[in-house]
């Protein structure tokens, strides 16, 4: 359908976007002029679940469609992957007793390197696969905003730690996008609540998602939203209260069926299904049933929420601890905590409710849906970003300690947890024998005195120092945490003021050289990807072009045309639907210019309708 | 608004007294962070971003140091000329030898798990956190008297001197706070030392 190109001049420009990156789910979000919008993928469903399955050829499927291969291919399917981000092999021993992460053979025990899961004949790290799950986001929102999307702002939990959040970074970087911020989920979840309708107030957003627990108290003044303080722990969450149902109904069905399922991932995975769907229900009904039918044999297990909340009791108190140190370090009593705010998907759960309820003696926010406030609230930061959100700014806070080794082993704190970023410290280094000409920096997180408990981020090595007599020498080093929560060293030579080169190994991530190469790897496979999106493109502009000419036709436009002039541009309508399932874009494109030009005539009567109908309009009274 | 002035007072455009207007310093925080955020000057040049940071992160820094009255006092004191780096005396204040080593027992019997040292050890923490307040009380007296002369005088500089004994005073009696609550409440040992508002 011809139309009237107009331009929106600002608004045409291609939007930021925001992106929840979830444990279990994500979602991508926009800032529209009413206001933050989920975006649906062509399906209308917001929910694209965090499940990344690689192909025989190694190419990567995410979402639906992924989850679909959960159970038919396990092998090559992996799931909740947020919880391995930044981390190293040693960390996640525990992880695997639970989860079927497959960890690559070369990745080295007990070394700081990054790991690598195997899915099928590839290896593949955290971030490629996150960023996985990115591009499906990232093409579905292509798809509905009918623009290409290059900036996002990403949330990561409050209590990810520095090698975490750069995973998450990173992982923006492989989906081709330009991560201009990292958001805390609870921050971004009340910028959502826009509770800063009531001009002053202290509200503490309790964040209990599929894998993370994150707490955060703000204060409110005049669209100011200052972060006090946060705590967390990036290793509880739905995922647990799984895990605990499952090994119950691994339990039984040993019993039942006198075979242990535990090793047959594709049984493991049916049943963690089958768990997860009665935990579920049982928020709102008081039983429910796990069950299951596989391999021509039943399962069934009703659990009344009796049982479940003594089950899970021990979790839910998990989650107040962090709560109560939050408030010490906040300087605040529970009663001084005006609003309480819920978000994540296991804040259905009615236990949680009146444990929140209960300490802060305060009834909860559940207005919003807590799957979605958290992708809403990056829209929102996005549009401060994009400066379409003016009155309204966002003061984090750095959630661990940040310091370096000094003698024995010992930690020295630089900048402490719950600064507000940016904030920076700078430390002069020296010396220790003549004509030295490097000086390691060991940068640890955490809030314990010993190395050993604390969190290793990252090398740097001061290099080429001029050599002169122990002692002498004089650099001082800037440690900067930028508003993303991540670490920035600078170094420079005191004496001289010159630059000082420093070489960064970080201890859990990918180096930079490491990025590039998998960026250009990507680009390797981009041309097939690129004739994929000129197709999804131009079915895009296909769909609209064929729903405003069917508008037309109801229109009274339609009935001035000649019979010959509705004949061609039904012909030209159904040549265009009878290639739109094709994978030629050009044809597609083709047939759209084709219908194009056939309805010139109708569209020229409807603006000449329409001119009418204003002109009407303007009548003076 | 120019390239930051690195000072914290200056920054903040505040004289420099050790008496501070918290709502003010607050209000010119708020107002700081509108101008100076990295959020605001995401469109803007690489230069111009640089720029955003240092200030802000030059902002946060000053707000946390100019906030609170011990840091404040300990940065005024450097920036005088009275470096207070060092001056971490391990040497128990003469007057609080006896409680401290009452305090030490305790804290050793409770180590070994006798909870009968409980109720000892919670009244030497109420004892000591008195002993702050007093010492938090004189801070605000002596920063009065610095306030209130011209700060070239002798008057400022023995000012500056005593109050730089007092924090040493005060920072040994927090670091035993410390170590009490470490003890009585093992479970919040991850605490960095809570700083009182004066």
């Amino acid at each position: 359908m011809s139309t009237f190109q107009i331009d929106f001049g600002e608004s045409r420009r291609s939007k930021i976007v925001g992106i929840d990156l979830g444990t279990t789910n994500s979602l991508i979000a926009v800032m529209e002029l009413t206001g933050p919008e989920i975006i649906e993928d062509p399906q209308g469903r917001k929910i694209v679940p965090s499940i990344v399955s690689a192909s025989g050829s190694g190419k990567l499927v995410a979402g639906e469609a992924a989850r679909e291969l959960l159970l038919t291919n396990p092998e090559r399917t992996v799931y909740s992957v947020k919880r391995l981000m930044g981390r190293g092999v040693a960390d996640i021993r525990e992880e695997l007793k639970l989860f079927p992460f497959r960890v690559a053979q070369d990745s080295e025990e007990d070394s700081e390197s990054v790991i690598k899961l195997k899915l099928g004949e590839r290896t593949f790290t955290p971030p490629e696969i996150s960023a996985a799950v990115l591009r499906q986001l990232k093409d579905n929102a292509e798809a509905a905003l009918g623009a290409p999307v290059t900036e996002a702002v990403i949330t990561v939990p409050a209590y990810f730690n520095d090698a975490q959040r750069q995973a998450t970074k990173d992982a923006g970087r492989l989906a081709g996008l330009d991560v201009l911020r990292l958001v805390n989920e609870p921050t971004a979840a009340a910028l959502a609540y826009g509770l800063d309708k009531r001009k002053d107030g202290v509200i503490a957003v309790y964040d209990f998602g599929g894998g993370t627990f994150d707490i955060s108290i703000l204060r409110l003044h005049e669209g100011i939203f200052e972060v006090l303080a946060t705590n967390g722990n990036t290793h509880l969450g739905g995922d647990d209260i799984d895990n605990l149902l499952l090994r119950i109904a691994l339990e039984d069905v040993a019993s039942e069926w006198h075979e242990d399922l535990a090793n047959d991932s594709e049984g493991v995975q049916r049943l963690r299904r089958a768990v997860i769907q009665a935990k579920e229900e049982l928020s709102f009904v008081p039983q429910a049933a796990i069950e299951l039918a596989y391999k021509g044999k039943r399962y069934q297990r009703v659990i009344d929420r009796v049982l479940f909340e003594r089950l899970i009791a021990p979790v839910v108190e998990r989650t107040l601890e962090p709560c109560r140190a939050c408030l010490a370090d906040a300087k605040l009593t529970p009663e001084q905590i005006d609003e309480v705010v819920m978000v994540g998907g296991s804040t259905r759960i009615p236990l949680v409710r009146a444990a929140v309820e209960r300490l802060f003696k305060a009834k909860p926010h559940t207005e919003l849906n807590p799957d979605e406030v958290v992708a809403l609230g990056a829209a929102v930061q996005a549009g401060i970003l994009g400066g379409e959100v003016e009155d309204k700014l966002l003061l984090d806070v750095t959630p661990l300690s940040l310091g370096i080794e000094t003698m024995g082993a010992v930690v020295s704190k630089l900048i402490h947890r719950n600064s507000t970023i940016p904030a920076s410290a700078t430390e002069s280094f020296t010396t220790a024998v003549d004509g030295q000409r490097n000086v390691l920096i060991h940068v640890l997180q955490g809030e314990r005195e010993l190395v050993k408990d604390c969190r290793s981020l990252a090398r740097f090595d001061l290099k080429d120092i001029q050599p002169m007599p122990a002692g002498l020498a004089r650099i001082e080093v800037r440690f900067l945490i930028d508003a993303n929560g991540i670490l920035n060293v600078t170094a420079r030579d005191a004496r001289t003021g010159n630059q000082q080169s420093v070489d960064v190994k970080p201890s859990y991530g990918l180096t930079e050289e490491q990025v590039e190469a998998m960026i250009q790897e990507s680009f390797d496979n981009a041309e097939e990807d690129l004739r994929e999106r000129q197709v999804r493109e131009a079915r895009v502009e296909a769909d609209n072009i064929v729903a405003a000419t069917e508008k037309a036709q109801a229109s009274e436009a339609w009935a001035s045309l000649t019979p010959e002039e509705r004949n061609a541009i039904e012909a030209a309508k159904r040549d265009l639907q009878a290639v739109y399932h094709g994978r030629d874009h050009h044809a597609i494109t083709d047939r759209i210019e084709a219908l194009n030009r056939a309805t010139m005539t109708l569209a020229e009567n409807m603006m000449n309708t329409a001119v009418r109908g204003a002109l009407k309009g303007t009548k003076i009274e | 608004m120019s390239t930051p002035n690195k000072n914290f007072y200056d920054f903040f455009g505040l004289d420099r007294r050790l008496t501070i207007d918290h709502e003010a310093l607050q209000k010119r925080f708020y107002e700081l962070s509108r101008h100076w955020h990295p959020d605001r000057f995401t469109r803007k040049s690489a230069e111009e971003q640089a720029q955003a940071l240092e200030a802000t992160a030059v902002l946060n820094d000053g707000y946390r140091t100019l906030r609170d009255p011990v840091k404040r006092a300990e940065y005024l004191l450097t920036e005088e000329g009275f470096p207070i780096g060092e001056q971490r005396s391990k040497d128990v204040p003469p007057e609080l030898l006896e409680e401290v080593f009452e305090l030490n027992m305790a804290l050793e019997e409770l180590k070994d798990g006798e909870e009968s040292a409980r109720p000892q050890l919670e009244a030497a923490k109420e004892n000591f956190a008195g002993l702050r307040a007093g010492i938090d009380r004189e801070l605000e007296s002596l920063f009065a008297k610095y306030d209130a002369s011209d700060s070239e005088s002798e008057t400022a500089k023995q000012a500056l001197h005593e109050i730089r004994g007092v924090l040493n005073r005060r920072r040994y009696i927090e670091n035993l706070l410390r170590d009490v609550d470490k003890a009585l409440h093992p479970a919040l040992t991850a605490s960095e030392p809570v700083e009182d508002r004066l």
